[in-house]
C-alpha cells in the first residue's frame, strides 16, 4: 500500500517535470514560430473564431442565470440595486475567466489534443522530423501560441456578454433600474479587478494550451492512446485551472 | 599511416555514404543489431531484405538519427550520426528524402501542399518555381492530375506514389525506401521500379530500398544485404544471392516456409494448447 502510494507520488512528480520540461522546450521555439504570423493567425482562428459561438452562448446563460439568482438573493435585503457591481465583480474576477478556461479545454484543448495524437499516430511528426522540420516549432509552438492569445480574448467576450445577459435579466425582466444597474457598476468596478481577469485569462491560457499540447504529443501511437490523451486533456485542464484559480485569487486579495 | 594508406581509406569512406560498424541496439531487452556491419556505396541502388522482425525499419531509423545505437557506429557521409547535434542533424536530413510505410502525409493540406511541403519550409523560391518543381514531380510518380485532391481520397497506392514525390522533390542525396512496394498495383509498382532506377541514374541519387519483395528489388538493386538474427548474413548482387548454396538464404530467397528461420512465432505445444 505504501508502496503503491510512494510510486503514485514519484509518477506525479515526474509528469511535472516532464511537462515543465516540455514547457521550456516549447517556450524555447517560440520566437521562431513567431516568424510565420500566418501559422499563428491560423491557429488563433482553430483556438479562438471556433469556439466563439459556444464561448457566447454560455457567458450570456450564465450571464442570466447569475441575474435571476443575484436579483433574488439582493431582493431579501432590500439591496437589487447592487446587482450590476456584484455580477460584474463575479464574473470579471471568477466566473468568465475560469468558465471560459473549461470551456476552452472541452472544445479547443480536446481538438488540438486529438490533432496533434493523431498526427503522431500517422507518422506525420516523423515525417516532418526526418524532413528537417522541428515538429515543434511547425505544429506545437503555433498550436500553444494560438491557445495563448484566443483565451483571454474569448475571457473578455464571455464577460462582455455574460454582463449583457446580466442586464437583459435584471435590468429588462426583472424590472431593476437601467441607470442604477450601470453607475453601481461602474461605481465599485476597479481597474485592479478588470486586471484579475486578464491574468487568470492569460494564466488559463497557457496552463490549458500547454496541457493541450503536451497531451497530444506524448500520446500513445494508437486510437485509446488519442483517446485517452483528449480525456486527460480536459480532466487536468480543470484541475489545473481551478488549483491556479485560488493560487492567484490569493496572491490577489 | 602511409601516405598511399590514407589515400585508400579516404577514398573508400568516400565511395560508401553510409556506414554502419559494429552496431548494436535493443528494444526492451530483446537484441535488434548484434555488431551489424554494412556499407551502402555512393550512387547505388542497395536492398535490405530479411525475415519480418529482423530489424530493417530499424536500420532506416538509425540512418536517420530517429535513435542512436547503444555500440557502434553509424556514419553518414564519413559523419557519426550519433554524435551529431540538432542543427547538424537536420542539416544531413536536409540531403535525405523518406518513403515512409504508409506514405505519412500530412492529412489537412492538398496532395501538391504536401509535395511542396519541404521546398516552402527550407527555401524562398518564388510561388512560380514551387509550381513547377511539384508538377514535375508528380507528373514523374503519375498523380499531377490529382494535385488538388486531399490525402484521404487518395487510395493507399496512389498516397505512397505522392510521399514518393514528395520524398524526391529536392533532389536529395540519399532516398531511404520503407517497404515501397508493399499495396501497389502491377502497373504501380513497375512505375515505381522504373522511378527508383531512373531516378539513380540521371541523378546519382543513393537509394536504401527495405523491402520483402525480393522478384521486384532483384530487378533494381546493385547491392543487396539480408540481414537476420540482428546481423548480416549474406551480401551481394541479386544474381550472387540467387545462386547462394546457404540455408538461410535459399529459404529467404525462395520463400520457404522450413529452413533456418522459424515461421512460427515462438510457441508450446499446438495440440496441448487447444486441447487446454
Amino acid at each position: 500500500m505504501l508502496r503503491e502510494i510512494i510510486q503514485g507520488l514519484s509518477q506525479i512528480v515526474a509528469n511535472i517535470g516532464a511537462i515543465a520540461l516540455f514547457f521550456v522546450r516549447v517556450v524555447m521555439q517560440v520566437p521562431r514560430a513567431l516568424m510565420r504570423p500566418g501559422l499563428i493567425v491560423y491557429q488563433i482562428h482553430n483556438a479562438g473564431a471556433l469556439s466563439l459561438v459556444i464561448i457566447m452562448t454560455c457567458g450570456l446563460f450564465v450571464g442570466m442565470v447569475l441575474g435571476l439568482q443575484g436579483y433574488d438573493l439582493l431582493s431579501r435585503f432590500g439591496s437589487e440595486s447592487a446587482l450590476g457591481s456584484g455580477a460584474a465583480l463575479a464574473l470579471l474576477k471568477e466566473l468568465g475567466p475560469v468558465i471560459t478556461a473549461l470551456l476552452f479545454a472541452g472544445r479547443a484543448g480536446t481538438a488540438l489534443a486529438s490533432e496533434i495524437g493523431l498526427m503522431k499516430a500517422t507518422d506525420q511528426l516523423v515525417a516532418m522530423d526526418i524532413m528537417a522540420v522541428d515538429p515543434f516549432r511547425r505544429v506545437v509552438a503555433p498550436r500553444f501560441i494560438g491557445g495563448v492569445i484566443a483565451v483571454p480574448l474569448l475571457t473578455m467576450i464571455f464577460i462582455a456578454i455574460g454582463i449583457f445577459g446580466v442586464q437583459l435579466v435584471g435590468v429588462q425582466q426583472l424590472g431593476v433600474e437601467q441607470g442604477t444597474f450601470w453607475s453601481q457598476m461602474r461605481g465599485s468596478v476597479e481597474l485592479h479587478d478588470v486586471w484579475e481577469g486578464v491574468i487568470k485569462g492569460c494564466v488559463f491560457g497557457v496552463a490549458c494550451s500547454l496541457i493541450a499540447v503536451y497531451e497530444g504529443y506524448t500520446a500513445a501511437p494508437t486510437a485509446e492512446g488519442v483517446g485517452r490523451a483528449t480525456t486527460r486533456t480536459v480532466v487536468t485542464s480543470a484541475v489545473l485551472t481551478l488549483i491556479l484559480d485560488y493560487m492567484i485569487t490569493a496572491i490577489m486579495l | 599511416m602511409t601516405h598511399d594508406a590514407s589515400n585508400a581509406t579516404t577514398n573508400a569512406a568516400s565511395s560508401n555514404l553510409v556506414e554502419l560498424h559494429d552496431v548494436h541496439y535493443s528494444v526492451g531487452g530483446r537484441a535488434i543489431f548484434k555488431g551489424m556491419t554494412l556499407s551502402i556505396p555512393r550512387g547505388k541502388i542497395t536492398a535490405i531484405m530479411g525475415p519480418s522482425g529482423t530489424g530493417k525499419t530499424t536500420l532506416l531509423k538509425l540512418v536517420t538519427g530517429q535513435i542512436h545505437a547503444a555500440k557502434g557506429q553509424v556514419l553518414v557521409d564519413g559523419k557519426n550520426v550519433s554524435t551529431l547535434n540538432h542543427q547538424q542533424l537536420y542539416a544531413m536530413r536536409q540531403r535525405m528524402g523518406m518513403l515512409f510505410q504508409n506514405g505519412a502525409l500530412l492529412t489537412d493540406i492538398s496532395v501538391y501542399e504536401n509535395v511542396a511541403f519541404p521546398v516552402r519550409e527550407h527555401t524562398r523560391l518564388p510561388e512560380a518555381l514551387i509550381r513547377q518543381l511539384v508538377l514535375t514531380k508528380l507528373q514523374t510518380v503519375g498523380l499531377r492530375g490529382a494535385h488538388q485532391l486531399m490525402p484521404w481520397e487518395l487510395s493507399g497506392g496512389m498516397a505512397r506514389r505522392v510521399a514518393l514525390a514528395r520524398a524526391m522533390v529536392r533532389d536529395p542525396e540519399l532516398l531511404l525506401y520503407d517497404e515501397p512496394f508493399a499495396g501497389l498495383d502491377p502497373i504501380s509498382m513497375g512505375v515505381v521500379l522504373r522511378l527508383i532506377r531512373k531516378m539513380n541514374e540521371a541523378l546519382g541519387i543513393t537509394s536504401i530500398v527495405v523491402s520483402h519483395d525480393v522478384e521486384e528489388i532483384a530487378q533494381i538493386a546493385d547491392l543487396s544485404y539480408i540481414i537476420a538474427d540482428g546481423q548480416v548474413v549474406a551480401a551481394g548482387t541479386p544474381k550472387a544471392l540467387k545462386d547462394d548454396k546457404s540455408e538461410l538464404v535459399r529459404q529467404f530467397m525462395n520463400g520457404l516456409p522450413d529452413g533456418p528461420v522459424a515461421f512460427h512465432y515462438p510457441a508450446g505445444d499446438y495440440h496441448l494448447e487447444l486441447m487446454s
